[in-house]
């Protein structure tokens, strides 16, 4: 039984007489009962029928109604011709017969011909002979836009309809044929597939579907409402389902009726699917690596089609990530890079990789170890570790670090005059030492011409012999250290060799990432308790630039310290229950405690020696 | 010059620049240039070792980027990678006016086909730098040749080895006079 009410049937009939499918009449009918689609669309045609004749029968039985005197019999007479079969007054044996199963003008078949499981079936082919891995997945449909022109039209036909019994249909109320649609062929797609077909999932099967031959319908739009369709970009269409829904509602319905019949006209064919396409979410891997080569570019080295160099770090990554994800294509970021002729030393340098279409999408911690293993076995030029699955969130932290950061490098350096190891004294000395440099000419092809001031912070230097030396230096992240040390045609003020007063130049470079750095996420550590005396460091990852440090010092005290940048610490020593004593320590020598004494009361107090302290009250 | 260490390792010109040579610039006798091209296309004006200003000692009496009533290379400014606003120079536009002490007035010329990136200002507040170190932060200019023609300008240029040629025959020619 439908859950169809008596003020339906005018519209029933008249949807039916225009040549609309059984579930688009159930659409307009506002029928929001998913089971009442599922079924076969002959059943639903029956009962459509039935609920129809119950009315023409009741009429014969003389009961009331609203409806006006003359048109049962016409509406009879309409259907006696659509079915070209009998009707039988009483309401019984009511024999179905289609004449030749004709195309709904409204949904164009869609909800016709592709809501049995024998489409399923091939949709979940599709899917399967894909090979994803996967316990979920979100259907998305894409149907012409001459859907909507079509809906609007016969939305019109049975707004008069509708008018004429005194009862209002608002447009909202009428199901959407994606909607009704969706209800049919996710259940179906699930039964073949086994797994539940949800609104959000990694894996996205799109089915679309197209119509040529009523491609035109749109047309008309263009000319009565202009505003709402831009020229397209791609010349592919300017029809879009938004600009023509847009349309749609501002075109009055005198404009609308001259240009476009009510109710649609009749096709031929019906609509066509589109090839099944299945999207999986990327997948995001992290790590960090050391290069140990100096003739290993970052990234491949083409140049007129013919490669430069062999390898790169990006391909010896990413090589293994994509065979063991099944990827389809990747995009390689790190946090700043080096020159081919640059070792990357220290704890590395951190990387993310978003892998495209993986087929394969979870790995236990144990396989991405593997996985690892590989990469690190697979060459000598570089190394990778804490190799983990991230979230894409993690790709914007680590490249908001870029600016920020220190960096550590260290150099073999070149003296035109012979040295002395007093003469390298006063390097050591230098602090802060702010530098002006112009974009250096071997990357002036490809950078805008500018001034950068860049601040030295620290240098140290180890003597090797009357020409040589090794420079160790913490400079500001962005540093241009190859010009600094040869003065890039004295572009680069001062320069080493400005320092030094002689020519120097840089023979290697390496850069030590630096160690306060951390861009983990290891898992929640279990705070053990126990009765031994020794503090136990249990490092409790919070967030990507945070960590908080728990020291156990006895069974009722643990200090916390709650890292937020590279210089502060945030300490808080729990000491009772209610109190907290924090400890912000601000510089070497000063510490700003602030004891918790209750929700609205700190005491502040700047700790500035051992033996004082400042109250401010 | 005692001091100074044989180069065991090629220097940062060495290394990254080609040295290419236009000599005799405009007919005019021995005002050689040194064009150094980076691999990566961009050239570096200098004045080749041969120029008449970089002999005899003498020192520089003015450096003077207005070539024209209406055009001061000074005024050259890019913008943006693609270098925006750079002036466009053929081989033979003037990039500045030299004098020494002498009174000898010198014009130093672009050599390469492409935009202008920057003159180097610092001459103009020390022009022993171009006495000094014609080839490095004596430099005059840097241009930019356009991606298609990188390769062919340097048709027009004479390789190192074609300029030392030429630098012997000129003392031999000087011998026999």
């Amino acid at each position: 039984m439908l859950p169809l009410k008596d003020k339906d049937r005018p519209i029933a009939v008249a949807l039916l007489g225009a040549g609309c499918c059984p579930r688009c009449i159930l659409r307009f009918c506002c029928v929001s009962l998913q089971s009442a689609y599922r079924q076969p669309h002959e059943d639903i045609l029956f009962e459509l029928q039935r609920f129809i004749h119950e009315k023409v029968a009741d009429e014969s039985h003389g009961a009331t109604e609203e409806v006006p005197a003359d048109s049962p019999p016409c509406k009879k007479v309409r259907l006696e011709a659509e079915q070209g079969g009998e009707v039988h007054e009483g309401g019984e044996d009511i024999s179905v017969v289609e004449g030749k199963s004709k195309i709904c003008v409204v949904c164009l078949g869609v909800l016709q011909d592709f809501c049995d499981k024998d489409f399923a079936k091939k949709v979940a082919e599709a899917v399967t002979s894909e090979k994803y891995e996967f316990d979920s997945l979100v259907l998305s449909v894409s149907l012409p836009a001459q859907l909507s022109v079509r809906e609007h039209s016969a939305w019109l036909l049975i707004k008069t309809e509708v008018r004429q019994k005194g009862l209002c249909l608002g447009k909202d109320d009428v199901i959407q044929v994606k909607e009704a649609f969706k209800w049919i062929l996710q259940s179906l797609l699930s039964q073949q597939l086994g797994v539940p077909v949800v609104s959000k999932s990694p894996l996205e099967v799109s089915v679309g579907f197209t119509h040529p031959e009523t491609d035109g319908d749109c047309h008309f739009l263009a000319a009565a409402c202009s505003g709402c369709f831009k020229p397209a970009k791609n010349k592919l269409s300017v029809f879009t389902r938004m600009a023509v829904a847009k349309a749609l509602e501002r075109i009055s319905e005198e404009s609308f009726r001259r240009k476009f019949t009510c109710p649609p006209w009749l096709p031929a064919t019906k609509c066509t699917v589109q090839e099944v396409q299945c999207l999986h979410a990327p997948v995001f891997v992290a790590g960090r690596y050391n290069k140990f080569s100096r003739t290993l570019p970052q990234t491949p080295w083409v140049i007129d089609g013919e490669r430069r160099m062999e390898s790169s770090v990006e391909e010896l990554i990413t090589s293994p990530l994509i065979a063991s994800f099944q990827a389809e294509g990747f995009n390689f970021s790190s946090s700043g890079r080096e020159d081919v002729d640059v070792r990357t030393l220290g704890n590395g340098r951190p990387f993310a990789v978003e892998l495209l279409n993986p087929r394969r999408a979870r790995f236990s911690p144990a396989e991405v170890r593997k996985i690892q293993e590989a990469i690190n076995k697979s060459s000598d030029k570089i190394r990778v570790r804490d190799l983990q699955i991230v979230t894409r969130d993690a790709v914007g932290h680590m490249k908001e670090g870029e600016e920020e950061k220190t960096k550590s490098y260290s150099a073999l350096i070149w003296t035109h005059k012979a040295i002395e190891e007093q003469d390298l004294e006063f390097i050591n000395d230098i602090k802060d030492l702010g530098i002006a440099q112009k974009t250096p000419l071997r990357v002036l092809h490809r950078r805008p011409l500018a001034v950068r001031q860049r601040v030295i912070h620290t240098m140290a230097t180890r003597f090797r012999d009357d020409h040589h030396f090794y420079l160790q230096l913490r400079t500001q992240a962005g540093t241009y250290i190859k010009e600094f040390v040869h003065g890039d045609f004295g572009r680069t003020k001062p320069s080493l060799g400005d320092l030094m007063k002689t020519e120097t130049d840089i023979l290697e470079l390496d850069v030590e990432v630096g160690m306060c750095w951390l861009f983990y996420s290891i898992c929640l550590l279990p705070l053990y308790i126990s009765s031994s005396k020794w503090p136990t460091l249990v490092p409790l990852y919070l967030a990507i630039s945070h960590f908080l440090f728990a020291l156990y010092v006895s069974p009722s005290h643990f200090l916390f310290a709650l890292y937020v940048s590279p210089s502060h610490f945030l300490f808080a020593l729990y000491v009772s229950p209610s109190h907290f004593l924090f400890a912000l320590y601000v510089s070497p020598s000063h510490f700003l405690f602030a004891l918790y004494v209750s929700p609205s009361h700190f005491l502040f107090a700047l700790y500035v020696s051992p033996s004082h302290f400042l109250f401010p009250v | 010059m005692d001091e100074t260490e044989v180069r065991r390792t090629p220097s940062v010109i060495d290394r990254y620049f080609t040295r290419w040579y236009k000599t005799d610039l405009k007919g005019k006798p021995c005002e050689d240039h040194c064009i150094l091209q980076h691999s990566n296309r961009i050239c570096v004006i200098t004045l080749a070792e041969s120029h008449p200003l970089l002999q005899n000692g003498k020192a520089i009496e003015s450096i003077n980027y207005q070539i024209s009533a209406g055009c001061s290379r000074l005024q050259n400014k890019v913008s943006g990678k693609s270098k925006r606003g750079g002036q466009f120079l053929t081989e033979l536009a003037p990039l500045c006016r030299i004098k020494n002490s002498d009174g000898e007035e010198y014009t130093v010329y672009s050599c390469v086909r492409g935009r202008l990136l920057e003159v180097n200002e610092d001459i103009l507040t020390r022009p022993n730098l171009l006495l000094e170190k014609p080839s490095a932060e004596g430099y005059i200019a840097v241009l930019l040749p356009k991606f298609e023609e990188s390769k062919s300008i340097t048709d027009t240029l004479l390789t190192r080895a074609e300029y030392e040629d030429i630098l012997l025959k000129r003392s031999a020619v000087k011998v026999d006079q």
